[in-house]
């Protein structure tokens, strides 16, 4: 294990002036980070910052409409709110699917955004809900859309002065959110699939709008299906649509074969998931 | 469900101490493990923890190709090398050779490098910091070689069997069914909780003493006296507290405390060398891969009339023990089943990928998923209960097997096979699921199904083995009046500590909190083989039994009254009394290693899975709900250390059936990490419920015949029968992960 310098500052103001002098490696639950320092997986980092401290960055709470979430906030602290339970119930679901208990403990949100892995559990959810991440520096705060925050593989819009500070997701009437995820085993494995999906509908005989589809691990970083969601968009829940939007998801994707799994498997998988997601909707 | 834990039958009065009561705690309960406390406030004390000051630290510089021409050794003359220590194959006093079966494998490469992560350099250091940048200036120049590594496209044998009785082509001739498979299983990783670990700390008399993670400190012992040219007493091999081995830490650990030794010897102090679970997963054995091709031919009147078996078993780039796993895997290949007319043909072969060693049913499993599958296969074709298929074709006592052995005694596969069924309701189950099946819709979500397997398990070494290892075991009443157990069998886990104690205390009628256990240290213990092939319980815990009556004689000659009383006085008297047992060889039982006709092992074990399974059909996931595991075990020393042994082993055949599995790529483990070579978490074990069946074996005084192994050879295999059972695909190919069972549903439907 390598042990480069770190500095914990205090507060948030103290980490921009930091991030502004100098490029630091932010670290919160270090659920990420403590493996690179085995130096075995790339170059460790060379100077580490860590936000633990920053308690400006820790909360849940609901905004007039919307539901923001510190990026310290972690997995265990989404579980545990009701707030998230009563209004978002698929974030404390995909939060439940996060390693184990012990990672939980730890890993943050903001954490998670901002690793960037494509098969990062939480963010197709995010990509769903239409969320924003907001990011700070002593330059401000921006708001950035989660469907333009990853921009390849394990690249994000971030500037390197800026860290995540928060996450803001919209409520909308009549939404629904759905969450899968396809893992190797029950607890601590990397995902092979994550799939989120939401529409807006105000009775389960209306027609979808707003379709949203986050899918995880089946490109080199969390994507939306614009077709697919094309295709949804104002579509009832039937067997044909079902039918349908697996094909078009399936030839929307380009999955690779790695260690986890295979290509023709994520495919699959993807489109009788989002057919199993429309038929559980449409009940039949 | 009404299954539990089936306390095992109280010892037949007499049957250990005709003649006397016993006070402490015998053989049938189940005192603390003795190891157990220090364990679990973690005052036990593994390698990693042993302090021993001034000890640098060690590391190996491995090979990043399959195989190439090693051209030359280099360190960077910029780098300061005066204040470290390396070490390279010219560096060995003695052969450059990992003592084992074969005379193949370097402890150092030299002239060609043979597998990814072959160790090349050993650099030792004061302080990690040091070792990291001395490591990082050593250049290992190479001229890539191609690599072989399909297995069925090496001619590199190491080592072929051949196994045949009867007439083939008759058998075949008489039968009406012919069903045909191939099955191939991957590698498995023992993944015990701690890693290898070893500390070499040099002697005063110019030897040195290792203290290790390990299972044979024998094994250690001789690779160390011939490597560096030293005596008895100057080889010293101490086994630290170790955690877990499953056969990872059979013969690894001598190549490892070579390498320390060396690193020890070059700078004189300590040397440690603790493995990260990376340098553990890349480097170290797994189970052998395997392709099984097997012929069966069923009668008209269902007798099951031939089997005829091939199997090639991927040995990776050196022989280490694949002769003797190669060995068991073809003496298990028919499955527990009479047939008369039997060729199994074996050759286990070089691939340039690293090599493969012990684990836990040590060829076993492999060929008995293959036996299974093609059982399962065969009711279904003939439209008959996997259960009923079973009962016509098991081993009874009296059958012949196909070496030409009569099962005599000790023959217990009906017993489990309706013990596991009968628990588990197998056909009531059985009948629910194939109603389900006809029922299900081609969008239904989930799918239950039930699967059974049977298996047998060779009790003790293969062959004539436990003779040739002239296995050694003492007891000992010291002049100070202590009873000391002296065997150089170790605890890893299993329970060694707690049932030696056991066993002693019963035979001498002594409590149990009396009898000591010596250190496991070659300076202290003589040899009584290695801690393998769930032979400790059987074959050592039967020559301390031995022994302990042959003081208990001897002490109560000279004392007149019972032992128990009159120990102590005895020792103050007569001073220490050590009382040596060595094998004999069991009456009786005879095997030609040549020919393989004859007794190949003194004893079989049995075993019976019955497993239930849903399968997620949006997906291929499958959650293995419960398993019914029935073993015998010949006689139960402590029920819950044994139901231990059967939930851990069927946690573990779980896993290979299910998502242990090695992906290499050019010869080098893509997943050799925690976080991509998985194995089942809690929240994936199933409800496992054991039965403890006693067949007791008459060679052995107690009955004791191991357990380590049996739920091994079962898990699997019934886990892809219940898969079957839910989906209606076979899945020939270990382990059956998502990706294959949705492969071939897809199949099916396309069918």
């Amino acid at each position: 294990m390598i042990e480069p310098p770190l500095v914990s500052p205090p507060t948030l103001a103290d980490a921009y002036r930091l991030l502004a002098e100098s490029v630091y490696r932010p670290i919160a639950g270090g659920t990420d980070v403590l493996v690179q320092l085995s130096g075995q997986l790339g170059p460790p980092p060379d100077r580490l910052l860590d936000l633990w401290r920053l308690d400006e960055l820790r909360g849940i709470e609901l905004d007039g409409d919307a539901l923001v979430l510190g990026a310290l906030t972690t997995y265990s602290g989404i579980r545990r709110s009701a707030v998230c339970r009563d209004l978002l119930p698929a974030l404390v679901e995909a939060a439940a699917t996060v390693g184990a208990a012990q990672i939980q403990n730890r890993a943050t949100l903001g954490g998670n955004i901002a690793n960037a892995s494509p098969a990062g559990d939480m963010l197709p959810v995010l990509l769903a809900t239409d969320a924003t991440i907001v990011v700070g520096s002593i330059r401000g705060e921006r708001s950035i859309p989660a469907r333009s925050f990853w921009t390849g593989y394990r690249q994000t819009a971030l500037r390197p002065d800026e860290i995540v500070i928060r996450i803001r997701i919209p409520l909308v009437a009549d939404r629904q959110v759905r969450f899968r995820k396809i893992g190797t085993r029950r607890a601590q494995a990397i995902s092979k699939v994550v799939v989120g999906l939401s529409w807006v509908a105000p009775t389960s005989g209306s027609p979808w709008r707003t379709v949203r589809l986050g899918l995880g691990s089946v490109a080199e970083r969390p994507i939306r299906v614009t077709a697919t969601e094309a295709f949804l968009e104002g579509r009832l829940p039937t067997p044909d649509t079902a039918a349908e939007a697996a094909q078009r998801v399936a030839a929307e994707i380009q999955p690779i074969d790695d260690v986890r799994s295979t290509a023709d498997y994520r495919r699959a998988v993807t489109a009788r998931v989002l057919h199993r997601l429309i038929r559980e909707a449409g009940s039949w | 469900m009404p299954v539990g834990r089936t306390a095992p039958a109280p010892p037949a009065p007499g049957t250990v101490l005709p003649d006397t009561p016993t006070p402490g705690p015998a053989p049938g309960r189940g005192p603390l493990r003795r190891e157990g406390p220090a364990k679990l406030t973690g005052t036990a004390l593994y390698t990693d923890d042993l302090v021993f000051p001034g000890a640098w630290h060690g590391a190996t510089i491995r090979s990043t190709e399959a195989r190439a021409r090693l051209l030359a050794i280099e360190l960077d003359p910029a780098f300061d090398w005066s204040k470290v220590v390396v070490v390279t194959a010219g560096d060995i006093p003695g052969p450059n050779i990992v003592n084992s079966i074969q005379d193949d494998q370097p402890i150092l490469a030299t002239d060609e490098i043979r597998h990814h992560a072959e160790p090349i350099v050993l650099v030792a250091a004061p302080d990690r910091a040091l070792l990291r940048q001395a490591v990082g200036q050593v250049i290992v120049r190479t001229e890539p070689l191609a690599p072989v590594l399909d297995p069925l496209a090496s001619d590199r044998v190491f080592v072929h069997y051949e196994i045949e009785t009867g007439d083939l082509a008759a058998g075949f001739a008489e039968a009406t069914l012919v069903i045909e498979g191939e099955y191939r299983v991957g590698h498995q990783e023992q993944l015990y909780i701690e890693n290898n670990a070893m500390i070499a700390v040099p002697r005063a008399d110019g030897g040195v003493a290792v203290h290790g993670s390990l299972q044979c400190p024998y094994y250690v012992h001789n690779a160390l006296k011939r490597s560096l040219l030293l005596t008895d007493e100057q080889a010293q091999v101490v086994q630290a507290e170790t955690g877990g081995g499953f056969g990872g830490k059979e013969e690894y650990p001598s190549i490892l405390a070579l390498h320390a030794a060396l690193l020890a010897r070059a700078c004189g102090r300590p040397v440690r060398m603790i493995y990260d679970r990376h340098e553990d997963i890349a480097a170290t054995t797994k189970r052998h891969p395997a392709v099984v091709r097997y012929r069966s031919g069923v009668a008209a009147d269902g007798r099951l009339v031939a089997q005829d078996i091939e199997i090639v078993m991927d040995a990776g780039a050196y022989c280490t023990l694949s002769p003797v796993v190669l060995s068991r895997g073809t003496l298990h290949a028919g499955g527990p089943y009479a047939c008369p007319n039997v060729r199994i043909r074996s050759r286990a072969v070089a691939t340039n990928t690293p090599p493969n060693g012990a684990f836990r049913g040590f060829g076993a499993p492999q060929t008995e998923f293959a036996a299974e599958m093609q059982v399962n296969r065969i009711a279904e074709a003939l439209g008959e209960s996997p259960l009923d298929l079973r009962r016509r074709w098991l081993y009874r006592p009296g059958d012949t097997t196909p070496t030409g052995q009569v099962l005599r005694e000790s023959v217990a596969a009906e017993e489990v096979l309706e013990r596991a069924a009968e628990a588990a309701e197998f056909e009531r189950v059985r009948a629910r699921t194939a109603g389900d099946r006809a029922q299900r819709g081609p969008d239904a979500r989930s799918a239950h199904g039930i699967g059974l397997a049977l298996a047998w398990h060779g009790a003790g070494f293969t062959g004539s083995g436990e003779v040739h290892l002239a296995s050694v075991a003492s007891v000992e009443l010291t002049a100070d009046g202590r009873l000391v157990i002296l065997i150089g069998s170790t605890e890893m886990g299993q329970g060694t500590k707690t049932i030696f104690p056991q066993l002693v205390a019963d035979a001498l009628g002594v409590p149990m909190d009396d009898v000591e256990f010596a250190p496991q240290d070659t300076a202290l213990v003589p040899d009584s083989g290695p801690t393998v092939a769930s032979r400790t319980a059987m074959v050592v815990g039967g020559l301390v039994i031995e022994a302990c009556r042959r003081l208990r004689a001897v002490v109560e000659e000279r004392s007149g009254g019972p032992f128990a009383d009159t120990y102590r006085a005895d020792a103050g008297t007569h001073g220490a009394t050590r009382i040596d047992q060595h094998f004999r060889p069991y009456p009786g039982v005879d095997f030609d290693d040549t020919t393989y006709r004859g007794d190949a092992y003194p004893a079989f074990g049995w075993a019976s899975a019955v497993a239930e399974v849903d399968v997620d059909l949006d997906t291929g996931e499958v959650a293995v709900r419960s398993v019914v595991a029935a073993d015998d075990v010949g006689r139960v020393i402590h029920p819950v250390l044994a139901e231990g042994q059967v939930e851990g082993g069927t946690l573990q055949a779980v896993g290979y059936a299910t998502i242990e599995e090695i992906k290499l790529h050019d010869g080098r483990y893509l997943n050799d990490r925690l976080a991509t070579y998985l194995i089942p978490t809690a929240l994936d074990a199933p409800r496992i419920s054991t039965i403890l069946v006693e067949a007791p074996f008459s060679g052995a005084p107690h009955g004791a015949k191991g357990i380590g192994e049996l739920p091994m050879d079962v898990g699997a295999p019934a886990v892809v029968a219940a898969i079957h059972d839910a989906t209606g695909v076979w899945i020939h190919d270990l382990p059956a992960s998502p990706e294959r069972i949705l492969a071939a549903m897809d199949t099916l439907v396309r069918r």
